[in-house]
């Protein structure tokens, strides 16, 4: 059967923003149900990486696999590496969502319409079955009764997990996070954790671009150090926080003041 | 000097005669408006194009037509366009010569040019991260405009539309420098007739008072009914 293909591996990629070279070489392979934190300093090139794996970043070289299918590449006029289908873009998109660091929900609609909103229009549900759907979803990360609420009239936190509401709407292969909980005041920084934690323990693979050190030593199963655009060191969360191989490893846990 | 204000607002036919002109306005204003801004869609699309190809002849357009007073714009095609030569023996003749087409068309034009760029600039307002996360989430170029930008888009730019509505009604008053008997030209018969300037322009004043008032109430009820998830609760 299918499943024993990863539902998603990249190799080698590169990205380049003019003489600056972000990514050099990231490789990486998320199996069913891994949990996998990306981490690192600002400017280490991890949320690059992970906006390269849907392809908000085109990356200059390396490929990636979606569920055993290569994205392909052309060369456009001026030499810029593209996608050469991008009907196989949007199709790959929709298996893998994301969750961003500003929420990014569609402010004009109301958190349900936000919700049903891909699954109708992308992935071609009926609106009645997306309704029931979605209805589960929030109820999952207890938002049911803001239903009709406009994002701008939540709190960071709610429209976080309506953000994550509208990822799993998709009943995605793979879910992306990109910090999710950094725009976010401290203290609603832990119900977003309490319901990504809860995905995580249910079997969802995730790939988590993160600053919250507990969430990537206690939930993921897989932690991937990112420095100056290459993977410095990678492991089971375990060995990686308790004995750091890396001298700069070493340095970022340490605690700064 | 009241007398004949009595005999012109105790004669219906005054009555009649600015019901019409009003209804002639109304029409004018509205098929500008829904043509103009059915124009207006593509065109602003395609102003925000980064395609100079595509980009830089709506600019042209837009420039030229905001750039320029209305009243030229009709003029050149009112009794511009009838000089062209062979025009006369053309099918474009049965359109041309009544006052009427002109006048639509310039005023479709102009409105046009200037709803691209309020359509515009509240297409340039998207914020990123929406356009983003429709990205994000599988949908097509044409899907991310017709889902995510241009219905956010439309709802900005309610505010400033409402003005062009308001600008545009009270532009149409020219349309009867060129013999269409629209509101103000009722203004204008009761002046003749009764030599009585404030009586017909007043009360033509008025008349386009109560229309613009009328416009203001309906777009205050959309702002309500389409804004709302702009407005602080």
């Amino acid at each position: 059967m299918a499943t024993d293909v990863a539902p998603l591996v990249v190799s080698d990629i590169h990205k380049r923003f003019g003489e600056h070279e972000v990514l050099k070489g990231i490789s990486m392979e998320a199996q069913k149900g891994d949990v996998i934190s990306l981490i690192g300093s600002s400017g280490s090139g991890k949320s690059t990486f992970l906006r390269c794996i849907n392809l908000l970043e085109v990356p200059t070289s390396g490929d990636i696999q979606v569920h055993g299918e290569n994205i392909s590449f052309k060369t456009d006029k001026r030499g810029e590496r593209i996608p050469a289908n991008n009907r196989q873009v949007e199709q790959m998109r929709a298996r893998l969502s994301m969750v961003f660091q500003g929420f990014n929900l569609w402010s004009h609609m109301t958190v349900l319409e936000n919700i049903i909103e891909a699954p109708v229009n992308v992935l071609g549900i009926s609106k009645a079955e997306a309704m029931d759907r979605a209805k589960e979803h929030l109820e999952r990360v207890g938002l049911y009764d803001r239903k009709d609420y406009y994002p701008a009239h939540m709190s960071g936190g709610q429209q976080q997990r309506a953000a994550i509401a509208r990822a799993l709407a998709m009943n995605p292969e793979v879910m992306l996070f990109d910090e999710p909980t950094s725009a976010l005041d401290p203290e609603l920084v832990g119900e977003v954790l309490k319901v990504m934690r809860g995905l995580a323990e249910e079997g969802r693979t995730m790939i988590v671009v993160t600053h919250e050190m507990a969430f990537a030593r206690d939930v993921s199963n897989h932690v991937v150090y990112l420095h100056d655009g290459v993977i410095e060191e990678q492991g089971n969360p375990k060995d990686v926080f308790e004995n750091p191989s890396s001298e700069r490893m070493k340095q970022f846990l340490s605690p700064k003041y | 000097m009241f007398e004949s204000t009595i005999d012109i607002f105790t004669n219906p036919d005054t009555y009649e005669l600015y019901w019409d002109g009003a209804v002639v306005t109304v029409q004018m204003v509205f098929l500008s408006l829904l043509i103009g801004g059915a124009l207006a869609v593509p065109l602003a699309i395609m102003r925000t194009s980064k395609n100079k190809l595509i980009n830089y002849p709506v600019w042209v357009f837009t420039y030229i037509f905001r750039g320029t007073p209305l009243l030229v714009q009709l003029y050149l095609i009112y009794y511009g366009v009838a000089l062209i030569e062979g025009i006369q023996q053309t099918f474009w003749w049965a359109i041309f010569k009544e006052a009427f087409y002109p006048c639509l068309i310039a005023f479709v034009l102009n409105t046009a040019a200037y709803t691209t760029e309020i359509f515009r600039g509240a297409i340039e307002a998207t914020p990123r991260g929406e356009i983003e996360a429709a990205k994000a989430y599988g949908m097509s170029w044409g899907k991310r405009m017709k889902r995510i930008i241009l219905p956010s888009a439309f709802r900005r730019a309610i505010p400033a539309y409402s003005n062009e509505v308001v600008f545009m009604l009270h532009a149409s008053a020219i349309a009867s420098t060129v013999t269409i008997a629209d509101l103000l030209n009722a203004g204008r018969m009761i002046y003749a007739r009764y030599y009585a300037p404030f009586d017909g322009f007043i009360f033509a004043a008025l008349v386009y008072l109560c229309l613009t008032f009328g416009i203001l109430a309906v777009f205050k009820q959309i702002e309500k009914r389409m804004l709302g998830h702009l407005q602080p609760r």
